[in-house]
């Protein structure tokens, strides 16, 4: 007969597992983190009640701006009672379903064009035909939608036209750069560093300044260039020149077997950057460039200043309005979710691509 | 150095090829040939120039714009309003992207002469004052030595305040915030004693404070302000328009004429109204306009008192009173040159 074992696990002690272990370890493990638990949960518990209190309990949403003055909590009003004039600005008011379509096509493509499986030729010919709708939509003029000037484009569509144009524009420019300064014709190595060194010696501020104030100075009578567009050529230039210091770091960082194994195997030089070199590099350097296009998401605020009526222009506009005077937290903090939904799905979509394009090496 | 002598040369015929004189009347032939007024304004004074909830504009300098265009297309809605910073402004109109600049604009001599610009009539007399709370006790702007004073950075503003307090051998401190929703909130916090900018601005931020009633101005206004719509060096019949325009508002309020009441005064008798509606005809043709223009004005935009009420006036959150802009014979510096 075989001697059996009482082998019946003793369970640990409570101290270890359950909610308690959980906060046992993880919480106050060691006295140094059960200090920094102890001052966090004070603070907490100081500012979170008051914070529930003033954004939901004491708030108003859709009053008028006297009318959240007594109230006292947070006004939401401001957005609530504002939210068509700080989405679409200057875009007649009837005709602003036209942008809200627009702007839910450009939704849609980037959600589809975030699965790499679909990126076949359909998806390319619907970004042509959700362009030009885009396009139709905004501007007006065929099938009996009236037209709408480009100055009356404003608020979030204006936002997302500069960003998402000034970035896809500015990424292929960029590696343009960036092997142009890896080039060994120098006449093409000169220029390219000569562009990249000017651009990024200089702030955006002031290249949105020379393309609004003294550009036009230097055009022929009777020639203007529209507004949007000026900044739009800005925006890219200034993108451009820091993605291409980016990629160049990726190509440096491409081993120079991988250049001769490509010459080797008689690849001409755009096969050989197509197939092997810009494939490898590019992917190195998915983290700096996704930075790179966060920043430059959010530097299209700085357009302001040159007078355009971007998302925050028309919130700031709205709030020199006494009725809505001194509430321009609540309007800030609606805002700042709208662009951190941006700059959060860019930085996800990039540590998913890192993930998906991962190959051991 | 010939190279750079060279240079020099070049970027100097550029700059004089770029600004070219502009011909007498060529500015009306384009406003005409194009069919609307491109008018730069301001974006974000409220009472001045602003969008409302729909994105329509509104305000007294966009109502004298739309006066310009009443009289010159006849039909007051037919402008492009152009949004300008302070920066953007002058360069805009020498550029020629505007006709007109009604962006609340202080005439001053070095614009007139160094720009190459010209001020028409004055629409809106502003000038400098201070903000205090009544809990301070302060009757006067001279018993503000030591005070802090809450002002907006980079404008004439500070530097007014500056030259009043060494001027008077005052010492202030001052603290410097830079957006103007910003500044009313920093002052009604307590965070300052006193809140100084342009009367009108600071008619709009005390209707934002939690007990307006709390606050007063004092009489002391350190600064003139004249506001007035701008034109270009050069085309002096388009000068003529715009500042006949503004004085045509000003005509109508003094003869009675309003926007309510111009098509019986097409009836009147009184040979001053008859002139000024084009009933008797000519002083349209001289400007080169139809001799309907004043009509137009006063019955698509209204006459000064009318537009000064509606946007300005104290029915207004602004609620300014009329003042310095009140009418010549009411005490008021508003003074229109006789039509005929």
């Amino acid at each position: 007969m075989q001697e059996v074992r009482e082998t019946t696990a003793m369970k640990p002690p409570v101290t270890r597992i359950g909610v308690l272990g959980w906060v046992r370890t993880n919480l106050f493990s060691s006295v140094f983190n059960s200090f920094l638990t102890v001052v966090i949960i004070y603070f907490l518990w100081k500012i979170v009640p008051g914070l529930i209190r003033w954004a939901f309990i004491d708030s108003s949403w859709t009053t008028t701006g006297a009318e959240c003055r007594a109230a006292g909590g947070a006004c939401w009003s401001v957005v609530t009672k504002n939210l068509r004039f700080i989405i679409f600005g200057f875009f007649p008011y009837e005709w602003q379903w036209r942008p809200l379509l627009a702007m839910i096509i450009l939704f849609t493509l980037l959600i589809v064009s975030r699965n790499r499986s679909y990126w076949k030729k359909w998806l390319g010919y619907s970004w042509l035909i959700g362009l030009f709708v885009m396009g139709l939509l905004l501007r007006g003029g065929l099938f009996g939608l009236p037209p709408v000037e480009s100055t009356k484009w404003s608020g979030l569509p204006l936002t997302l036209l500069l960003s998402v144009f000034g970035l896809t524009a500015a990424y292929p420019l960029g590696v343009l750069l960036a092997l142009g300064r890896q080039s060994r014709m120098p006449a093409i190595k000169s220029l390219s560093v000569v562009y990249i060194e000017t651009i990024r010696g200089v702030p955006l501020i002031s290249l949105l300044f020379m393309s609004s104030v003294m550009f036009p100075l230097f055009l022929p009578e009777g020639i203007t260039i529209n507004n949007i567009l000026r900044a739009q050529v800005a925006i890219i230039m200034f993108t451009a020149a820091y993605i291409a210091e980016v990629v160049r770091g990726g190509l440096q960082a491409i081993s120079r077997g991988q250049y001769e194994a490509a010459e080797s195997l008689g690849l001409n030089y755009p096969q050989k950057m197509r197939l092997i070199i810009l494939p490898q590099a590019l992917k190195i350097v998915i983290p700096p460039s996704v930075g790179i296009l966060i920043s430059a998401f959010k530097d299209t605020s700085l357009v302001v200043i040159i007078g355009l009526f971007d998302l925050l222009k028309t919130t700031q506009s709205t709030l020199s309005d006494p009725r809505w005077m001194g509430f321009s937290v609540e309007a800030y903090i609606f805002i700042a979710l709208i662009y951190f939904t941006g700059c959060f799905s860019m930085s996800s979509y990039s540590r998913r691509l890192e993930r998906e394009l991962y190959r051991g090496n | 150095m010939r190279f750079l002598k060279v240079c020099a040369v070049v970027v100097a015929v550029a700059l004089i090829a770029t600004t070219s004189l502009a011909i007498a009347g060529e500015t009306l032939d384009t406003v005409k040939k194009r069919g609307y007024l491109i008018a730069g304004v301001n974006g974000g004074v409220f009472g001045f120039s602003m969008p409302d909830e729909k994105g329509v504009w509104k305000g007294l300098d966009v109502d004298t714009a739309r006066a310009i265009a009443a009289a010159v297309l006849g039909d007051a809605n037919k402008i492009k309003y152009v949004p300008l910073t302070a920066v953007q402004r002058l360069p805009a109109l020498q550029a020629k992207e505007i006709d007109v600049l009604c962006r609340n604009t202080t005439q001053t001599l070095t614009r007139e002469t160094a720009n190459g610009l010209n001020f028409a009539h004055v629409n809106y007399y502003d000038g400098q004052g201070f903000l205090v709370s009544k809990k301070l006790g302060v009757k006067s702007a001279k018993e503000l030595a030591g005070a802090t004073i809450c002002v907006l950075p980079g404008t004439t503003t500070e530097l007014n305040v500056a030259d009043y307090f060494r001027a008077n051998n005052m010492r202030w401190r001052p603290v410097v915030i830079e957006q103007t929703a910003e500044l009313s909130k920093a002052f009604f916090a307590g965070r300052c004693d006193v809140l100084t900018s342009d009367l009108s601005q600071l008619a709009a931020h005390r209707a934002t404070a939690p007990n307006p009633t709390e606050y007063v101005l004092l009489p002391e206004i350190i600064s003139k302000e004249p506001l007035a719509p701008v034109v270009r060096h050069g085309d002096d019949q388009w000068y003529d328009i715009v500042n006949w325009t503004v004085m045509a508002l000003l005509q109508a309020e003094e003869l009675g004429v309003n926007s309510n009441n111009v098509d019986m005064a097409l009836k009147s008798q009184n040979p001053r109204v008859q002139r000024f509606l084009g009933v008797i005809p000519g002083l349209g043709k001289d400007l080169g306009l139809d001799d309907k223009w004043a009509y137009n004005i006063v019955k698509q935009v209204g006459n000064y008192s009318q537009i000064y009420e509606a946007n300005v006036g104290v029915n207004t959150a602004l609620g300014i009173p009329r003042g310095l802009n009140d009418q010549w014979y009411k005490g008021g510096l508003m003074y229109a040159a006789p039509f005929r």
